[in-house]
């Protein structure tokens, strides 16, 4: 009973996520003694990673754009041949959609949300998995022999390995999609929130749309993506993407920056998977301080430029 | 059109967590259950279908007699008819198989759910539903037009959107951006009073089964005190980002 990971690909190279998704499958794989199997679509050359022992690379025309029935289709085909226990998935929105349907078409179960290697709970394996949007924890397990594991982001961390992957070439038959993708707009080359290291976000304290060039050119030096309070996006001030909290994105980030934002607890419910936090707010009693590791209690007008011109110093002594 | 939007409540977005002292469920003393948002955003678009283009909306909810209220509230913003499966939802696959079973039976042109309940965060109700009952299926929709039987979308995705089409009978995972937040309808007087005599309709599901089993909970560990710097000297914060937190 192998551990099965499906490595997302962009560009014919991995997404970032697939390092850290490859080191938990193989983790997984040692606590049962077995072997973690990537499976990657339209990736041509696959290079060895975070220490699967195999690759089975599937390359067909028709995939070139994620379309979801088909993928899902694939992957529960997959599984099924593969006679694996787990599926590991990223937390992708492509992920994410897909999740679901192959656990109905495979007949397995689905935990998603996880942030750690499974543990035995009262003789169970257990998966503990974020609950309530960062508010809880549940320790869950699966009453079904297979299991599909939906690992959140920034969660496991890369650990390197230098075992050698074996690449498989598969092919698979597949059908049409009932879905056609039309059109497909991406901000390109700039950082989005599901995948940057660092996330800069600003809230109503930035008195308008027409000050947000202060967020921009901060996350500019950081290589950071951009996000907004709900109120922002409520008014308009910012798209609904790029809105964080908890009927908006989740973020789980190295380093999230949050200027002008009070700390309300849907908000912060939807940032606090993010290892370190700095609060920038002229209000000592905003929440926020109390949720952050880092604060400054100042007027973000007078913070926020020095700190662009300072962290551009430091870049240029530590590039 | 026929629509079905189903709905869980869930505890408002406000609500501090807190788990039973034997760590097996939620504490719901003093939490306040209401609609999804995510489902809200669907109910709206619903409506809006029902007032442009004629359909008929139904609402579905799996759960005991608990839930009733906030039903009632999903019918005084302009539901039709709702359907209470009468039955703890215990899992996503749970409430996937008693609402596959309810959709089967009456037959819908388009499903909505939420993308996900900010409960438990399944993310996988819709996509098991599309999947029981072989209906097309797009997930995080932010945008749906309907003509005949063609139906348009937006979705979003990982740093930015795209456009989709496909033909009914459809489900689809809502959320915000679906209907603006400004859009969302508040129950008026007649809206509730009418509410009060529209059918809710208690079903009891044949044996549908959960596939997962959450074995305890727990909270987060407290937040250790915020290191504060002077705002006059920001390179502390730098230094402490590098040197402390490392995250530079």
């Amino acid at each position: 009973m192998s551990v099965l990971v499906y490595l997302e690909s962009e560009n014919k190279a991995y997404k970032k996520s697939a390092y850290e998704l490859a080191s938990y499958a193989s983790a997984i794989a040692s606590q049962l003694s077995t072997e973690a199997i990537g499976l990657v679509i339209n990736n041509d050359t696959p290079e060895s990673i975070g220490g699967l022992n195999q690759i089975i690379s599937i390359s067909n025309e028709s995939l070139h754009t994620f379309t979801a029935e088909r993928y899902a289709s694939l992957l529960s085909a997959a599984f099924d041949k593969s006679g694996a226990q787990y599926l590991v998935i990223s937390s992708s929105a492509d992920s994410k959609y897909i999740g679901g349907m192959i656990a109905a078409q495979s007949g397995s179960s689905f935990i998603p949300n996880v942030i750690a290697l499974p543990e035995n709970i009262e003789g169970k394996t257990a998966f503990k998995r974020t609950v309530f949007t960062n508010k809880g924890f549940a320790y869950t397990s699966s009453k079904s022999d297979r299991c599909i594991i939906g690992l959140s982001k920034n969660s496991f961390g890369v650990h390197e390995n230098d075992v050698t992957s074996k690449v498989e070439i598969m092919t698979f038959e597949l059908n049409e999609d009932r879905v056609t993708v039309t059109n497909q707009t991406t901000a390109d080359g700039k950082a989005t929130i599901a995948d940057a290291d660092i996330v800069v976000s600003a809230g109503r304290g930035l008195k308008g749309p027409e000050n947000w060039h202060l967020v921009e050119d901060l996350a500019e030096v950081l290589g950071a993506a951009t996000a907004c309070s709900k109120p922002v996006s409520d008014l308009g001030w910012r798209p609904h993407s790029e809105h964080v909290g908890q009927t908006g994105k989740p973020v789980a980030t190295n380093l999230y920056i949050a200027i002008g934002i009070s700390g309300a607890i849907q908000h912060l419910a939807g940032i606090n998977a993010s290892k370190v936090k700095v609060v920038i707010n002229n209000d000592p009693e905003a929440p926020f301080f109390k949720a952050a590791d880092y604060g400054i209690v100042g007027d973000a007008f007078t913070v926020v430029p020095q700190l662009i011109e300072k962290l551009k110093v430091f870049k240029a002594q530590n590039a | 059109m026929k629509i079905l939007v189903c709905i869980s409540a869930v505890p408002d977005t406000t609500s501090k967590i807190n788990f039973t002292a034997d760590q097996k469920s939620l504490d719901t003393s003093g939490i306040q259950f209401v609609i999804n948002p995510n489902d809200e955003f669907g109910l709206t678009r619903a409506v809006w279908f029902k007032e442009q283009q004629g359909a008929e909306v139904h609402i579905a909810t799996v759960g005991e007699a608990s839930v009733e209220p906030i039903m009632r509230k999903a019918l005084a913003i302009g539901a039709d008819k709702a359907f209470r499966i009468d039955t703890h939802p215990s899992d996503g696959f749970l409430v996937a198989q008693a609402l596959s079973e309810q959709i089967k039976k009456e037959t819908y042109d388009l499903v909505i759910c939420g993308r996900e309940s900010i409960d438990y965060n399944g993310n996988m109700v819709p996509g098991l539903i599309a999947s029981h009952c072989g209906y097309s299926f797009i997930n995080t929709c932010t945008g749906l037009t309907i003509d005949g039987d063609k139906a348009a979308a937006t979705r979003e995705i990982d740093g930015g959107s795209e456009t989709l089409e496909t033909s009914l009978p459809l489900v689809i995972g809502a959320q915000k951006g679906l209907v603006e937040e400004s859009d969302l309808k508040i129950p008026n007087m007649r809206g509730i009073m009418s509410a009060r005599t529209k059918p809710l309709e208690v079903v009891t599901p044949s044996n549908p089964k959960a596939l997962t089993e959450d074995l305890s909970f727990e909270k987060p560990a407290s937040k250790g005190e915020v290191t504060l710097i002077e705002e006059g000297n920001i390179d502390q914060l730098i230094e402490l980002l590098h040197k402390e937190a490392k995250v530079l």
